[in-house]
C-alpha cells in the first residue's frame, strides 16, 4: 500500500507486540479478583467462599480465551486494554457477588458472570469478524438508522418496559435488554462516519462574533437534530443519563472533527437551554437538581419520590468507608437502594475506601488514555474520530454516573461501565473495547517495510 | 485532528481529576459528618457487631446478661434472663444508649477498654468479631431473688440493698416497680423508643433505681446517726446514760411541739439511751440535735458519707441533712424529717459502718472483670470510704441496735440463732397520708457478714405502714438468705 495523497502518514516507530507483558498483567488482574473473592468470604463469615474457584477460574478461562483471540487476530493491539477491563469487570463481579450475599434483590453474580462470558464472546466475535474497522465507515448511515431505531425501541408498545420510572428496556423472552447501550455504539460509529464526510463543510466559518467564528446557520442542522433526539430521549423515556451521554459525545466529536470551539459553545448553550426547559416542564428533572443542591435536607431525604434518600445512603456508605474502607464483606451495601447497579460505585467505596475508588478511577482513566492514544496514533480520520469518540463516551459515562453518585453533578441514572449488574451494558462495552483493540492493532502495526530497496517495483511485507 | 484529540484528552483528564478530588473530599473531609449522621445506620450496626461480654453473679455461676449470635444483620443481641429482677443494676444496652452496669462497665463489655487493646488488634487481624470482657458482679443471686420476691409479693414499691460491711461488696440491690430490660435491648430504634417512652411516662417511675437515684426522708433510722454524734461528743456516755424523754418537746420559736410517734409517752420521761432507741422515742433525739448544733450534726453526717454523692459503680444521688435553719428544723432533721433526705444506699452505709467497727467501706458492684481469653483484667479491692465513728462508739451503737431487735420496735427482724442488730424508721412523706417504712440493720451482730437497708415507699403498703411491721420482716428474710448462701 502506498501513501495516499492527502492523508498524512507520520513515520511510526517499530512497536513491540508485548504479548508476554499482556498475559502477565491479565494473570495479575485475575489474581487480584480472586483475592477479592476470598476477602469477601472472609469478611462475611470467615471462610473462603466455595465459589471462589468457579468464579475465579471461570473468569480466568474467559480472559485466556479473549487473550488467545486477541493474540491471533489483533496481535499488535494495545497490551493494556484487556487486562484493565478484566480488572474492572472482575471487581464488579466481586461486588455483585458480595451484594448478593446481603440478600438484596436483583443482584446475581452468576448472571453477571454469564453476561461477562457473552461479553467476551462478543469481544472475540468482533475481533474475528471485523478484520478492518474501516469497513464500518461504509455502514455509516445504516448504523445511524440502527442506532435511532434501538433508541426508540423501548417506546414501542408491548416490547418496551418501564422499570424504576425509566422506559429504556425491552423484554425479549425472559430477558430485559437496554437497547440504548447498543444504540450508543452504533451512534458513535455513525457520528464518526458522518463527521468525517462533512467535517470540511461544518468547519466553514460563518459570521464572526467576538472572538469566535460561528458556523454557518444552515450547518446547524445536525446539531439541532441530535439535540432534538436527546431531548426526546429525556422526555419520552425519562432517561436523563443517556440523553446527556449522547449529546455530550456528539458535541465533543464535532469539535474534534471540525476543530471549531464555536461548536462546543453552541453545544453547551443548547444543553443549558434544554436542561432549563426540562427543569421547567418536568418535576423529576427539577427534583434532581434540587437534590443536588441540598441532599442533606431532611425534607428531601424523606420525600418519597425524587428525594435524596438513595443519594444520601450512597454518601453515607462512602463516608463510612473513609480512607481505607471497611474491607470487602464488612460494609452495609444493602442500605443503598440499587447498590448493584447505579450505585455500585458507592457500595465499592464503602468496602474499599477512597483508596480503592482512586485505584478504580485510575484504571478507568488508563483505559480511556489507551483509547485516546490509539486515536492519536491512528492513521486515517475515521479511525481517529471513532477511537476518540469511543474513548470519550467511556470517560463521559464514568464522569456522569460517578459524578452523580458522589454528588459532583446532579444524579442521572447510568450504568457504571463494566461494574454495574446488567447484560446489555456489559455486551455493548465489551464490543466497544473490541473496537478499540481492533483500531489499536491497526495503529500500532508497523507500516509496511520495503524488502527491496531498488527498482521501481516495490514489494511489501505486512 | 491530533490537536483537538489532545484537547479532548485533557478534558477527560480534567473529568477524572474532578472525580478523584471529589472522592477524596468525601472520603477524607466529609467522612466524619456522614459517619455520624443519625440517618446513617452503620453506627447502629456497629453497636451490634461486638460480641459483648457477659454479666454474671455468684463468681460467674449465674448469668445475668448474655450475648446471642443471631448471624443476622444485627449480629449480637443482648438478653437478660432474669431481666426484671436485675433491671436497675444491669441497666440495658439500647440502640442509642445504655444504662446501669451496661454503661458503667461499657468499655470492658464492648472491648474498647485500653486493657483489651492487644486482644482487639488480634481480633482485627484475624477478622474475628471484636469480643468484650465479662463482668462478674458481687450480687448474691439467691438473696437477690428473696429480696425481689419479698418486695414484689405484696405489690410494694421501694428498694432493698445489702452489702458485706467488711468489704463494701453489694450483695443485693432491688428496686420496685421494675421493668423488663429486654424490651429496651432490641436492635430496633423505633420499638425501643416506644418502650422507653412508655416506661418514662409511667407515674410509678419504674426506670428509677430507688436504691441509689432518689432520696427520701430516713425517719427514725437517722436516730442512729444522731445517737452516734451524741456518744462521740462525750465518751462517758453509753447505752445506759439517762436522757430526758418528754411526751412532747417544745420547739423554740414555734407554737407547736414535737411529739413522739403516735403522741405516746416514752417511759417515765427519764429513760436510758438504749430504751429511747428501742422505743424510737422522738423527743430525746430531737433534743440531742438541738443541743449538739447543726455543725456537729453535719460533721457526723459527713463522716457517714452524706453531703456528697456516695462513690459507687452506678450513679448515686446526693444524700444530705439539709441546710442550716432555725432550731426547730434542727430538731426535726435529727429524727430524720424536714429536709433530711437520704438514699437507701446511704442508710445502708450507716448500718454497715457501725457493723464494721466504725469504718465505712466503699460500696462496689463489680467483683472482677474477665477477659475473653479467661484472664482476670481487674479485681475488686475493698477500700475505706470513711471513719464514721470510733470503734468504741460503734460497739455501743451495736449493742443498742441489738436491743432494738430483741426488745424494741424491730422484733420481727429476729432470726433464730443469729443475733440481729437493726433500727426501724417510719417517715412522714411530705403531705402524703402514708409514711415511708425503713429498716437498717446487720447480722450476725458479733461478726457481721451482711448489712441491709429496706425501704418501702409511701403509699405502697397502706397508711398504717411502719418500719417495724412492714420493713423489718422483709429485712429478716434478706439477711437470712445472704447468711445461708455463704
Amino acid at each position: 500500500m502506498t501513501a495516499t495523497p492527502g492523508v498524512e502518514v507520520a513515520p511510526v516507530p517499530m512497536t513491540a507486540k508485548r504479548r508476554g507483558a499482556q498475559l502477565f498483567m491479565l494473570a495479575f488482574a485475575i489474581v487480584i479478583v480472586m483475592g477479592a473473592y476470598a476477602s469477601v468470604g472472609l469478611g462475611i463469615n470467615g471462610q473462603i467462599p466455595a465459589g471462589m474457584l468457579t468464579y475465579g477460574l471461570g473468569l480466568g478461562g474467559l480472559m485466556l480465551a479473549a487473550y488467545l483471540v486477541l493474540a491471533r487476530f489483533a496481535p499488535w493491539a494495545d497490551p493494556l486494554l484487556l487486562p484493565l477491563v478484566t480488572l474492572v469487570n472482575g471487581i464488579g463481579l466481586v461486588m455483585i457477588y458480595r451484594i448478593e450475599q446481603t440478600g438484596q434483590g436483583g443482584a446475581s453474580a452468576t448472571n453477571q458472570l454469564m453476561w461477562t462470558a457473552l461479553g467476551v464472546v462478543m469481544f472475540s466475535a468482533t475481533l474475528i469478524v471485523l478484520k478492518d474497522h474501516r469497513a464500518l465507515q461504509r455502514l455509516t448511515y445504516t448504523l445511524g438508522f440502527v442506532g435511532l431505531g434501538l433508541l426508540v425501541l423501548p417506546l414501542v408498545p408491548f416490547i418496551g418496559k418501564e422499570i424504576n420510572g425509566a422506559r429504556i428496556w425491552i423484554g425479549i423472552g425472559g430477558f430485559s435488554i437496554q437497547p440504548s447501550e447498543f444504540a450508543k455504539l452504533a451512534l458513535v460509529v455513525f457520528f464518526a462516519g458522518y463527521l468525517v464526510a462533512k467535517r470540511d463543510v461544518l468547519a466553514l466559518a460563518g459570521r464572526r462574533l467576538l472572538f469566535i467564528d460561528l458556523p454557518r446557520a444552515r450547518d446547524l442542522g445536525p446539531v439541532l437534530i441530535t439535540w432534538g433526539f436527546s431531548l426526546a430521549v429525556l422526555i419520552l423515556q425519562k432517561d436523563l443519563g443517556s440523553s446527556l451521554l449522547l449529546f455530550g459525545t456528539f458535541i465533543v466529536m464535532l469539535y474534534v472533527a471540525t476543530q471549531r470551539t464555536s461548536w462546543v459553545l453552541i453545544g453547551v448553550l443548547l444543553f443549558l437551554g434544554g436542561a432549563i426547559l426540562a427543569g421547567q416542564i418536568f418535576d423529576h428533572v427539577a427534583a434532581r437538581f434540587e437534590v443536588f443542591l441540598n441532599p442533606e435536607s431532611p425534607e428531601l431525604y424523606d420525600r418519597e419520590l425524587g428525594g435524596s434518600y438513595q443519594l444520601m445512603q450512597g454518601l453515607f456508605a462512602l463516608g463510612s468507608g473513609g480512607i481505607l474502607g471497611t474491607g470487602l464483606g464488612e460494609g452495609h451495601p444493602k442500605e443503598i437502594p440499587l447498590s448493584f447497579s447505579d450505585f455500585i460505585f458507592a457500595a465499592t467505596g464503602e468496602e474499599l475506601g477512597l483508596t480503592g475508588l482512586m485505584a478504580l478511577l485510575m484504571v478507568y482513566a488508563l483505559i480511556v488514555e489507551r483509547g485516546l492514544r490509539t486515536a492519536i496514533a491512528a492513521r486515517d480520520p475515521f479511525s481517529k474520530l471513532l477511537a476518540g469518540g469511543l474513548s470519550f463516551i467511556l470517560a463521559w459515562q464514568v464522569f456522569i454516573i460517578v459524578g452523580g453518585v458522589t454528588n459532583l453533578i446532579p444524579l442521572t441514572g447510568l450504568v457504571t461501565p463494566f461494574m454495574s449488574a446488567g447484560g446489555s451494558a456489559l455486551l455493548a462495552n465489551w464490543i466497544l473495547i473490541a473496537l478499540l483493540v481492533r483500531m489499536s492493532d491497526a495503529a500500532r502495526r508497523p507500516p509496511p517495510q520495503a524488502i527491496q530497496d531498488e527498482g521501481l517495483t516495490q514489494v511489501f511485507q505486512r | 485532528m491530533n490537536g483537538t484529540l489532545k484537547r479532548a484528552a485533557i478534558a477527560c483528564l480534567v473529568m477524572f481529576g474532578l472525580l478523584m478530588a471529589n472522592v477524596n473530599y468525601l472520603g477524607a473531609v466529609k467522612a466524619d459528618d456522614y459517619r455520624n449522621d443519625s440517618r446513617n445506620k452503620r453506627a447502629f450496626f456497629a453497636r451490634y457487631s461486638v460480641d459483648r461480654g457477659w454479666i454474671t453473679a455468684d463468681d460467674g455461676k449465674t448469668t445475668l446478661a448474655k450475648t446471642v449470635d443471631t448471624k443476622s444483620e444485627f449480629r449480637f443481641e443482648r438478653e437478660y434472663p432474669d431481666g426484671k429482677m436485675y433491671a436497675h443494676v444491669l441497666g440495658f444496652f439500647a440502640p442509642e444508649s445504655s444504662r446501669g452496669i451496661e454503661a458503667a462497665a461499657g468499655k470492658y463489655l464492648d472491648g474498647s477498654h485500653p486493657d483489651l487493646l492487644v486482644r482487639r488488634a488480634i481480633d482485627f487481624i484475624s477478622n474475628e468479631p471484636p469480643k468484650g470482657a465479662s463482668v462478674d458482679l458481687t450480687l448474691v443471686s439467691r438473696a437477690q431473688k428473696v429480696a425481689y420476691d419479698q418486695l414484689r409479693a405484696s405489690g410494694k414499691r421501694g428498694a432493698i440493698v445489702a452489702m458485706n460491711p467488711k468489704t463494701g461488696a453489694v450483695q443485693v440491690m432491688v428496686s420496685l416497680p421494675t421493668y423488663d430490660p429486654n424490651t429496651l435491648a432490641l436492635p430496633n430504634k423505633g420499638k425501643v423508643a416506644d418502650a422507653y417512652n412508655k416506661l418514662d411516662a409511667d407515674e410509678q417511675h419504674p426506670l428509677l433505681n430507688r436504691a441509689t437515684e432518689r432520696t427520701y426522708p430516713p425517719g427514725s433510722t437517722f436516730k442512729v446517726v444522731t445517737a452516734a454524734e451524741f456518744l462521740e461528743d462525750d465518751p462517758s456516755r453509753g447505752p445506759e446514760t439517762m436522757v430526758a424523754a418528754p411526751q412532747v418537746l417544745d420547739l423554740p420559736q414555734t407554737t407547736v411541739g414535737l411529739p413522739n410517734y403516735g403522741g405516746a409517752a416514752c417511759g417515765g420521761g427519764q429513760v436510758t439511751l438504749r430504751y429511747a432507741l428501742e422505743r424510737s422515742c422522738n423527743t430525746p433525739f430531737a433534743k440531742f440535735g438541738m443541743e449538739l448544733g447543726w455543725d456537729k450534726m453535719r460533721e457526723q453526717a459527713a463522716k457517714f458519707g452524706m453531703g456528697e454523692p456516695v462513690p459507687f459503680t452506678l450513679p448515686v444521688a446526693k444524700s444530705d441533712i439539709g441546710p442550716e435553719e432555725e432550731l426547730a428544723a434542727l430538731a426535726q432533721l435529727s429524727i430524720g424529717q424536714r429536709n433530711n433526705q437520704m438514699t437507701p444506699l446511704q442508710m445502708l452505709l450507716v448500718a454497715a459502718g457501725i457493723a464494721n467497727g466504725g469504718t465505712v467501706m466503699k460500696p462496689y458492684l463489680i467483683n472482677k472483670v474477665v477477659g475473653p481469653d479467661g484472664g482476670v483484667l481487674d479485681e475488686a479491692s475493698p477500700d475505706e470510704l470513711s471513719e464514721a465513728v470510733s470503734a468504741d462508739v460503734a460497739d455501743k451503737l451495736k449493742q443498742m441496735m441489738v436491743s432494738v431487735v430483741q426488745a424494741g420496735t424491730a422484733t420481727s427482724a429476729q432470726i433464730p440463732g443469729v443475733s440481729v442488730a437493726g433500727k426501724t424508721g417510719t417517715a412522714e412523706a411530705g403531705d402524703a397520708p402514708a409514711p415511708h417504712a425503713w429498716f437498717i440493720g446487720f447480722a450476725p451482730a458479733d461478726d457481721p457478714e451482711v448489712a441491709v437497708c429496706v425501704f418501702i415507699e409511701s403509699g405502697s403498703a397502706g397508711n398504717e405502714a411502719t418500719g417495724g411491721h412492714t420493713a423489718a420482716p422483709i429485712a429478716r428474710e434478706v439477711l437470712q438468705a445472704v447468711l445461708q448462701s455463704k
